[in-house]
């Protein structure tokens, strides 16, 4: 192949990544940006998405397309249920302290992975795609299911950032995010804010698992590598910014998969966390956060 | 527990209050007439602004009373309190910087249900917000950021306004601006405890004042008393 056609490939596959990445790390950065909490269980969300997609998926018999529509709705509703028992549970009897709510999700990061090794086991298990088409372009052919996790996440932020900007609920969410002391002076109940958005960023990352695990099989240890791919896209992007968010996973994503393919994986993760190491050194707010609130 | 008369918009007794470990307020009483403006005054770290946010239910009461009408508001969520009609301007302003004054409009609506002939209401108490409508409010002046928190306070429709330091940093026409606006809620009935530093805007707007120190309501007077008497001032605060 020459070298456009597969630049064309790679910089594809990076666009899937980045679409799945810009879901999870959407939730990390909201789960940040409103509660100031580091979810250090956030990938295990996502691999909870992941098993649950498998298991509903797989109970479901008929046409694959039914099973994952099924996943696609219940295992995010699941994730969500899940994760707002843990804050309530967890997170607000710590008062939501910064330093005690990362010990607390560590804990809980364990307690999901032994979990789901206990009850789904140590097998990585696939999860067949809805629909198996595949567009033919002059070169190659490309799969028809990737480009469409492609444009689910594309609608999915968009979605996010009208719920964000346009409503009632986002206005409440921005408020409770720039001062909630101020925000509970105005009647918005700051508690149950927090309830909603860990709640909503578990599910956006059990959504981007579901839509993912056709293509990589669903496991008990792959919420790692998104966990630690979502903090590079935030810090990168600034936490709390869902432009940043979006910017940097497309930047994380293309460069991952086009250096993934001419050279290494493993390179293209050197550059990242040098990537990382530079805003951080330069730009501690990230490229769209502001500096201090 | 004091019995609220039916003159009294608000009603403190004995109440206690901590930051952390440290007690700020000890037993402090404090009566709100309705439609009147009442000032608290005092030296810095007095127990002022810890008032007005154990008023909001931002810092818990260890101990005490403090009513609403017949309402008890102790112990309330904190943000029940605004539902009940006390709406509060913070020292600093503390607006939502990054949202547009529109938008922070929209939040003081929405506390408890308001709508467009309350916004319309309130926008003509402050004419100039109305031109700023799509401004970023963290772009706004001093003066103008303190109109828009104060616009967003008035649009719940408040029984009770508190009001921390609103002329703080302000120039002269800005402050002259902010007392007037005072007078006219005086004139709707709006029953507004106002936390202020400068003896001239105490003298010009409060109808009584409650001085306060170490924690504690020493004396409240009226303000023609103080007027006549300005010794009391220098007394609790040194200065006048």
């Amino acid at each position: 192949m020459h070298f456009g056609p597969h630049l064309l490939l790679a910089a594809l596959e990076g666009l899937v990544t980045s679409a799945v990445l810009a879901l999870t790390a959407l939730g990390l950065s909201l789960v940040f940006g409103v509660m100031r909490v580091v979810n250090v269980a956030h990938g295990e969300f996502f691999m909870l998405g992941a098993v649950l997609a498998w298991a509903i998926s797989t109970a479901i018999s008929g046409h694959p397309a039914l099973g994952f529509l099924a996943a696609l709705v219940i295992a995010p509703l699941i994730v969500g249920a899940i994760a707002l028992i843990a804050e309530r549970l967890v997170l607000r009897r710590l008062n939501y302290n910064p330093e005690a709510t990362i010990v607390a999700t560590i804990g809980m990061l364990y307690i999901i992975q032994q979990l789901a090794l206990t009850f789904y086991g140590p097998e990585a298990r696939p999860v067949e795609p809805p629909f198996s088409y595949r567009i033919l372009l002059p070169w190659f052919g490309y799969s028809g299911y990737k480009l469409s996790v492609i444009a689910a996440s594309a609608l999915l932020l968009i979605t996010t950032w009208l719920v964000l900007t346009r409503t009632k609920i986002g206005l409440i969410m921005r408020a409770t995010q720039y001062d909630s002391e101020t925000a509970q002076a105005f009647g918005i109940p700051v508690d149950r804010v927090y309830g909603g958005v860990f709640a909503l960023g578990a599910m956006l990352a059990a959504i981007a698992a579901v839509l993912i695990v056709p293509i990589s099989q669903a496991h008990y240890l792959m919420g790692q590598d998104p966990l630690l791919l979502s903090f590079i896209v935030v810090i990168i992007g600034g936490l709390g910014s869902l432009r940043g968010t979006v910017v940097a996973a497309v930047l994380i994503g293309l460069s991952d998969g086009i250096i993934s393919m001419f050279f290494s994986p493993t390179l293209a993760k050197i550059i990242a966390t040098l990537l990382v190491a530079m805003v951080l050194v330069f730009r501690p707010q990230g490229l769209f956060g502001t500096a201090s609130r | 527990m004091t019995d609220i008369g039916k003159t009294q918009a608000l009603a403190v007794s004995g109440l206690d209050c901590f930051h952390g470990e440290v007690q700020v307020l000890y037993g402090l009483d404090l009566v709100l007439n309705k439609g009147e403006v009442l000032c608290l005054f005092g030296r810095n770290g007095a127990g002022k602004t810890t008032t007005l946010k154990a008023i909001m239910g931002l810092i818990p009461a260890s101990a005490g009373s403090i009513r609403l009408g017949d309402q008890e508001l102790t112990g309330l969520p904190a943000h029940e309190v605004p539902r009940a009609g006390v709406a509060y301007v913070p020292q600093g302003r503390r607006l939502f910087a990054e949202m547009t004054v529109a938008e922070n409009i929209e939040i003081g609506l929405m506390a408890r249900g308001k709508g467009k002939a309350t916004r319309e209401r309130v926008l003509d108490l402050f004419p100039l917000l109305r031109q700023r409508l799509r401004q970023r409010s963290g772009t706004l002046s001093g003066g103008e950021q303190q109109m828009l928190a104060m616009a967003r306070a008035l649009c719940l429709e408040p029984r009770v306004l508190l009001l921390d330091e609103p002329t703080e940093g302000l120039m002269p026409s800005m402050i002259a601006k902010i007392r007037e606006t005072v007078s006219t809620l005086r004139e709707l009935g709006v029953s507004t405890i106002l936390v202020e530093q400068r003896v001239d805007a105490v003298l010009s707007v409060a109808d009584r004042v409650s001085f306060i120190e170490n924690g504690r309501n020493r004396e409240t007077v009226d303000v023609e008393h103080l007027r006549a008497d300005p010794s009391a001032v220098r007394r609790y605060v040194g200065v006048g």
